[in-house]
C-alpha cells in the first residue's frame, strides 16, 4: 500500500488513513524546515539538504527532514524545528548542521545560541509554542504549519485530511452541509466578508446545468502573502474545502485562479492536483461515492483588478480582465453564463476543518460577527515580521507589540494600514481597536485579505496615499471614467502637494473628488480607491496641512521638502555615513563629528539608514 | 536566431505549436479562448517576449482575431510585446517594500545601470522594472533577478547584485 494506487470505495480510503496514522510513531524525531519564500531567501533549501545529508553521515537516516509550509517567523529564518518536543531553532546556517544532529537529534541537548531570545527581556525560549512571536497566537488554517510535508498528501491523510469530504460525501446531504457552513459564521476572507454559507446556497439554488467553483489565489493586495503560503503549505486543504463546497453547491468543475508571481504556490497546487488525481479523490466518480468533481489551475498575469471577481471570471475565459456590473452576481451568471461561486483560498482553507470538528466549535473562536481566525501578513517597520494567525477580535495592540515585537529600532508607531490599496491607515491612537470585519469598517480601515503594514514616524501619510493612489492608478482598468480619470487626478494632486508644490484647497478638492470616484465607479476597485486618501485625512490631516502650509513633511521622507543634517552632539565620528554617502558629501575626522554638505547631497537617504547612533536627522 | 534566447526561431515556434497542440483543444471557441493566457505564458517563456510574429502566430493556431490576441498582451503587466534585457531585474514595490523604502533602491538601481524603470541597458544586458509584491514581504525590500530574490537589500548593495550578472 505504499505505492500509489487509486482508492476506488470509501473503506480503501479508511484503510489507507488508518495504515498511515498507524505508521507515524508520535515519538519519532522529525526534523522539520521551513520551506516558503521567506526561509528560502535565506538559505533553507541549502540547509536541509544538509541535514540530510548529516544524518546519513552520522548513521541517522532513519529522522525524516521534512521541508514543510511557511512557519510564519520569517523575520528569523531559516527556522528549524526539532519535533516532537518542538525545539525551536532560528536563523540556522550551514555552520550549526553538524552540531543540530550531533547534538540535537542524537545527543537530546539544546543548542543556546540557535535559540530565539527575545530582544527587550533577553530571555531565551527553547520551545517553538513559548515563543512569544507564537505564544499568542491560535492556528486553525495553518494548524498543521511545521508538521507535514506539503509535498506529500500521505502526510496530509495521516493527520486526518481528506476525511471531512469522505464525512460529507457519505453522512451528510449538500442542503446540511450549507446549513453546517452558515451557523459556523465563516465570512469570506477575501475582503468583503460575505458569510460563506449564504453565498453558496445561491449558488446551489440557482438554475443551471452546470455549475462552477473558483479559488480566489491571485492575493493582488501588495504586503500580502498569506494565501500564497497557504497555497504552498496547505494545497490540500484548499483542494478539499472546494471538494466539499462543490458537493454541496452541485458544481463539476472547478478553477484555481493563482496569481503568477507565486511559482511556489502554483508548484504545490499543481503537485496536489496530481496526486489528488492518482488517488482517486479528484476525477470522476470520487471513492465510488458517484460524486465527480475536477479542478484545474490557471495562472494570472499580473493585473489587481483581477482579483475582483468579474474580472477573474473574464480572465479565466481567457479575455482581458475587466469587471462587469453586478447583479447578475456570479452566482446566477459567473463563468460563461452559468452558476459560479468564488471564494478566497483562506476561506476555503477554513472549510475542512469547520466539517471536521462542527459549526459550535468555530463559533466558539472570535467576536459576535467575525468567527474564527484570521491569518495575517505583518510587515513593514514591526520586528518580527512573518506570517500570523489570530483568534478574530485580538487587539491591533496585542498583535503589533506581543507578537510583533514592537517598532523596529525602538521608533515610534504611527499606523497600520490595513486592506490593501482599498484599505485605511489605522492611526495609533486606535491600536486597542479589536480586528474583526465590523470593527476595522467603523476606523476607516477594512480588513481585505489581510496585510498589516506597520509604519512608523519615518512613514510620511500623504506619501503613502500617494504611492496607493499611484498602484491605483496603474492597476485601474479604464472601463469607466470616475475611476480612470479620478483616481488619476487625485493622485496628481498628491504627487504636487508631496513635491512641496500643494495648494490651499487641495485637502477639500481631493475629498470631492474621493466621494465622486466612490459613489460612480463601476466596481470596487474604483468604489475603494479613494480610501487611502480619506483615510489618512481623517487620521492624518496636520500632516497634509504641513505640507501644503508649512512645507514640511514631518515623516521626512518627502524629499522636496526636507534637508539632511547631521547632529554634533550625537555623531561619534564612525565614518560609517561618510563611507556611503554615493556624493561624498559627507566629511569630518574619525572620531569627530562630522558635517553635511547640502549642496552635494541629493537626500538619498543613505546616511540616515546607516547612522548606529540617530546622529543624523531631517528638517 | 533570437538574441534574446540564442535559439533558432524555428525551433521556438516549434516548441509553441507543439504545447498549442499538445493542449487538446476542440472547436468550442470558448476553450480555444480560455488557453490563451496560458499560451501566452508558454510564448513569453520560450521567446523571452511577445513580438508581432509571435502574436500572429498564437493567434492563427488558436483561430482567435489578431486584435483579441494583442488586447490581452497588452492589458495583463506581466506579458511583453518589447525585447527583454538578458537579465531581468524586478524591484518590489508592493506595500511592505515600499515602506521600507523601496523607492530608494529603485533610484540606485536606474542610478547604477544609468537606465529608468521599464528600460534595458544599450548592452541588452539588464532590463529594469518593478513588480508588486512577490509575497517575501517579511524581507522588504525585495528585488529579483531572473527569479532570484535578494531580501533585505540596502541601496549599496545594488552594485554588487549587479556585478553577479555582467
Ligand atoms: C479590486 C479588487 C481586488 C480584489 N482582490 C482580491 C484578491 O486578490 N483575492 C481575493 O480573494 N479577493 C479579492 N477581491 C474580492 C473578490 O472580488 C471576492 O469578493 C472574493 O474573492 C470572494 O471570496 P470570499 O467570499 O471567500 O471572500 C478583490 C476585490 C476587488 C474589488
Ligand atoms: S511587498 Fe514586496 S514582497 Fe511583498
Amino acid at each position: 500500500m505504499t505505492t500509489l494506487t487509486r482508492l476506488d470505495t470509501v473503506e480503501a480510503f479508511g484503510e489507507l488513513r488508518e495504515f498511515l496514522r498507524l505508521r507515524q510513531d508520535p515519538r519519532q524525531t522529525v526534523i522539520s524546515v521551513c520551506g516558503f519564500t521567506g526561509c528560502k531567501v535565506n538559505g533553507s533549501d541549502a540547509v536541509a539538504e544538509a541535514l540530510k545529508e548529516e544524518v546519513r553521515k552520522q548513521g541517522r537516516d532513519d529522522v525524516p527532514v521534512k521541508v514543510t509550509g511557511c512557519h510564519g517567523f520569517c523575520e528569523k529564518g531559516p527556522l528549524v524545528v526539532i519535533l516532537p518536543q518542538g525545539i525551536f531553532y532560528q536563523k540556522v546556517g550551514l555552520k550549526d548542521v553538524e552540531a543540530i544532529v550531533e547534538k540535537t537529534v542524537i545527543g537530546g541537548e539544546i543548542i543556546p545560541s540557535l535559540l530565539y531570545t527575545d530582544p527587550r527581556t533577553k530571555e531565551q525560549y527553547k520551545l517553538e509554542s513559548e515563543v512569544p512571536f507564537y505564544a499568542k497566537q491560535e492556528r486553525v488554517v495553518c494548524r498543521h504549519s511545521g508538521k507535514i510535508d506539503a509535498a506529500r498528501i500521505e502526510d496530509y491523510i495521516a493527520v486526518g485530511g481528506y476525511s471531512s469530504m469522505v464525512k460529507v460525501l457519505t453522512e451528510m446531504a449538500p442542503e446540511e452541509v450549507i446549513d453546517e457552513m452558515k451557523r459556523s459564521g465563516l465570512r469570506g476572507r477575501g475582503g468583503a466578508g460575505f458569510p460563506t454559507g449564504k453565498k453558496w446556497e445561491f449558488c446551489r439554488m440557482a438554475e443551471g446545468d452546470e455549475k462552477f467553483i473558483v479559488c480566489n489565489g491571485d492575493e493582488g493586495d501588495p504586503g500580502a502573502f498569506m494565501d500564497g503560503s497557504i497555497m504552498d503549505g496547505h494545497p490540500h486543504a484548499v483542494l478539499e474545502g472546494m471538494l466539499i463546497g462543490a458537493y454541496a453547491i452541485g458544481a463539476t468543475h472547478g478553477y484555481l485562479y493563482v496569481r503568477t508571481e507565486y511559482p511556489l504556490a502554483i508548484r504545490s497546487l499543481t503537485r496536489a492536483l496530481e496526486q489528488a488525481h492518482d488517488y482517486g479523490l479528484l476525477g470522476e466518480n470520487i471513492l465510488g461515492t458517484g460524486f465527480s468533481f475536477d479542478l484545474e489551475l490557471t495562472r494570472g498575469a499580473g493585473a489587481f483588478v483581477c482579483g475582483e471577481e468579474t474580472a477573474l471570471m473574464a480572465s479565466i475565459e481567457g479575455n482581458i480582465g475587466s469587471p462587469r456590473q453586478r447583479p447578475p452576481f456570479p452566482a446566477v451568471s459567473g463563468l460563461w453564463g452559468k452558476p459560479t461561486n468564488i471564494n478566497n483560498v483562506e476561506t476555503w482553507a477554513n472549510v475542512p476543518v469547520i466539517i471536521d470538528r462542527g459549526a459550535e466549535w468555530f463559533a466558539s473562536i472570535g467576536t459576535e460577527g467575525s468567527k474564527g481566525t484570521k491569518v495575517f501578513s505583518l510587515v513593514g517597520k514591526v520586528n518580527n515580521t512573518g506570517l500570523v494567525e489570530v483568534p478574530m477580535g485580538m487587539t491591533l495592540r496585542e498583535i503589533v507589540y506581543d507578537i510583533g515585537g514592537g517598532i523596529q529600532k525602538g521608533r515610534k508607531l504611527k499606523a497600520v494600514q490595513t486592506g490593501g490599496p482599498s484599505g485605511g491607515c489605522i492611526p495609533e491612537s486606535l491600536m486597542d481597536l479589536r480586528v474583526d470585519f465590523d470593527e476595522l469598517v467603523k476606523a476607516g480601515g477594512m480588513m481585505g485579505s489581510g496585510g498589516l503594514i506597520v509604519m512608523d514616524e519615518r512613514t510620511c501619510m500623504v506619501d503613502v496615499a500617494r504611492y496607493f493612489l499611484e498602484f491605483l492608478t496603474d492597476e485601474s482598468c479604464g472601463k469607466c471614467n470616475p475611476c480612470r480619470e479620478g483616481v488619476q487626478q487625485m493622485h496628481n494632486i498628491l504627487e504636487r502637494i508631496c513635491a512641496g508644490e500643494g495648494k490651499d484647497d487641495d485637502i477639500d478638492i481631493l475629498l470631492e473628488l474621493a466621494e465622486y470616484v466612490k459613489d460612480s465607479s463601476l466596481c470596487a476597485l474604483g468604489g475603494t480607491a479613494p480610501n487611502p486618501v480619506l483615510s489618512t485625512i481623517k487620521h492624518f490631516r496636520d500632516e497634509y496641512e504641513a505640507h501644503i502650509r508649512d512645507h514640511k513633511c514631518p515623516g521626512g521622507v518627502c524629499k522636496a521638502l526636507i534637508q539632511y543634517g547631521i547632529n554634533a552632539d550625537a555623531c561619534k565620528g564612525c565614518e560609517r555615513c561618510a563611507k556611503e554617502c554615493p556624493q561624498d558629501a559627507i566629511t569630518g575626522e574619525k572620531k569627530q563629528p562630522h558635517t553635511l554638505d547640502r549642496e552635494k547631497c541629493i537626500k538619498c537617504g543613505v546616511c540616515f539608514e546607516t547612522c548606529p547612533f540617530d546622529a543624523v536627522y531631517t528638517e | 536566431m533570437n538574441p534574446q534566447t540564442a535559439e533558432p526561431e524555428t525551433a521556438q515556434f516549434a516548441r509553441l505549436a507543439e504545447f498549442i497542440d499538445g493542449l487538446g483543444l476542440g472547436h468550442e471557441p470558448d476553450e480555444r479562448q480560455a488557453a490563451l493566457i496560458e499560451v501566452l505564458h508558454e510564448a513569453q517563456e520560450i521567446f523571452g517576449y511577445l513580438p508581432e510574429d509571435v502574436q500572429e502566430f498564437v493567434a492563427e493556431k488558436l483561430r482567435l482575431p489578431l486584435g483579441r490576441v494583442f488586447g490581452v498582451i497588452s492589458f495583463y503587466h506581466y506579458f511583453t510585446a518589447e525585447p527583454r534585457g538578458k537579465h531581468q531585474i524586478n524591484c518590489c514595490l508592493g506595500t511592505a517594500c515600499f515602506v521600507r523604502g523601496a523607492e530608494k533602491i529603485i533610484e540606485q538601481f536606474e542610478d547604477t545601470l544609468g537606465i529608468k524603470m521599464g528600460e534595458v541597458t544599450p548592452d541588452k544586458n539588464f532590463s529594469l522594472g518593478t513588480l508588486r509584491c512577490v509575497g517575501a514581504c517579511s524581507l522588504a525590500p525585495v528585488v529579483i533577478v531572473d527569479g532570484k530574490t535578494y531580501g533585505r537589500v540596502t541601496p549599496e548593495q545594488a552594485a554588487e547584485i549587479i556585478a553577479e550578472y555582467n
